[in-house]
């Protein structure tokens, strides 16, 4: 069989999501944002919501998402995101609507925010990715970094003495009685990259039959925070972010 | 089930050559390029060894940038 053969729009397997633009990403290589920004552009088309939906753009590396998802964006100021989120919602009660906030924007200075969004149960969802670092600003320590992981701020590694302990936000948002799905996915395999688009769909669905407020985090690399190459990079998840962020869910009353 | 066959088509331009597809790939089909540079100054992702290709889309998935599309055909 010749390559012609194969290569015909019947025997077509995968390729760049519709909802994806031809915007090259500014992300670094290896970065788990874009794998993340595929899943939900491709959850969008499939669910048939791309003229209804409003995503809401955070602060971080992923400020620019409005350049890559071709669907209505808001840019939130740092942090607000679920605070836009919920006004959104509330005034288009049709819309599907969710944020896409990394873990300096969700678990730092928008950690009230998050909460009380997550807590009031507004029907949408909160996309998290929880790379352990603040990536955009040059990897400094952020709230979820592990204890004695080095950054650019703790250069003898995180210690609880100092620095106090890593911030497990979804635990604290599965306590919430506003909230109605929240897991911890990762996208650093392809059965993982799987689950991940499935939890996707899901929180999508729930906030649509207005079910209360979703929480997906997505524990992600950030190889150049991490100063590790991107294979490596999601070896080293594997071995040690795994271990104190627990992948699963975490509340489903779906 | 017949043997599958499988091609990939790779955007170089928008490859970053991070290599994940490379590791992610069953069959050794992706390598990344030695001796030459994308515009943005990346050794990008090729399909060196293209027989050998399954159609798994494992590659595609693990990819950041979406740089791959996949074919797979049936083996008569």
């Amino acid at each position: 069989m010749t390559r012609e053969e194969i290569i015909r729009p019947e025997n077509l397997v995968y390729k760049k999501p519709e909802l994806l633009n031809n915007n090259s990403m500014h992300y670094c290589p290896g970065c788990s944002h874009g794998v993340v920004h595929k899943l939900i552009a491709e959850v969008i088309a499939e669910m048939g919501m791309t003229e209804k939906t409003i995503g809401i753009s955070p602060v971080g590396c992923a400020v620019f998402a409005y350049n890559y998802i071709d669907i209505d964006w808001q840019e939130a100021a740092h942090g607000r995101a679920p605070a836009l989120a919920s006004a959104c919602k509330r005034l288009w009660p049709d819309r599907l609507v969710f944020t896409y906030q990394g873990d300096g924007d969700l678990a730092c200075i928008g950690t009230a925010e998050s909460l009380h969004a997550l807590n009031r149960g507004d029907n949408i969802t909160i996309i998290f990715v929880n790379n352990a670092i603040y990536g955009m600003t040059g990897g400094q320590m952020a709230p979820t970094t592990l204890m004695g992981m080095k950054t650019a701020t703790c250069p003898q590694g995180r210690e609880a003495a100092i620095h106090g302990f890593p911030l497990k936000f979804t635990e604290l948002a599965a306590q919430l009685e506003g909230t109605c799905y929240v897991t911890r996915q990762s996208v650093h395999s392809v059965a993982a990259i799987r689950k991940a688009k499935k939890a996707i769909r899901k929180a999508f669905e729930n906030s649509l039959q207005a079910k209360g407020s979703n929480l997906i985090e997505i524990v992600g690399t950030c190889s150049s925070g991490w100063k590790l190459p991107p294979v490596q990079a999601n070896k080293w998840m594997e071995e040690h972010m795994f271990d104190y962020y627990h992948v699963g869910d975490l509340k489903d009353n779906g | 089930m017949g043997k599958m066959k499988g091609a990939v088509i790779i955007d170089t331009e928008r490859c970053k050559g991070c290599n994940l597809c490379v590791v992610a790939c069953p069959s050794n089909v992706l390598a990344l390029s030695t001796n030459e540079v994308n515009h943005k100054g990346y050794a990008f992702c090729r399909d060196t060894n293209p027989d050998a290709c399954i159609g798994c889309a494992s590659c595609a998935i693990v990819c950041p940038d979406a740089c791959i599309t996949v074919y797979r055909k049936k083996a008569d």
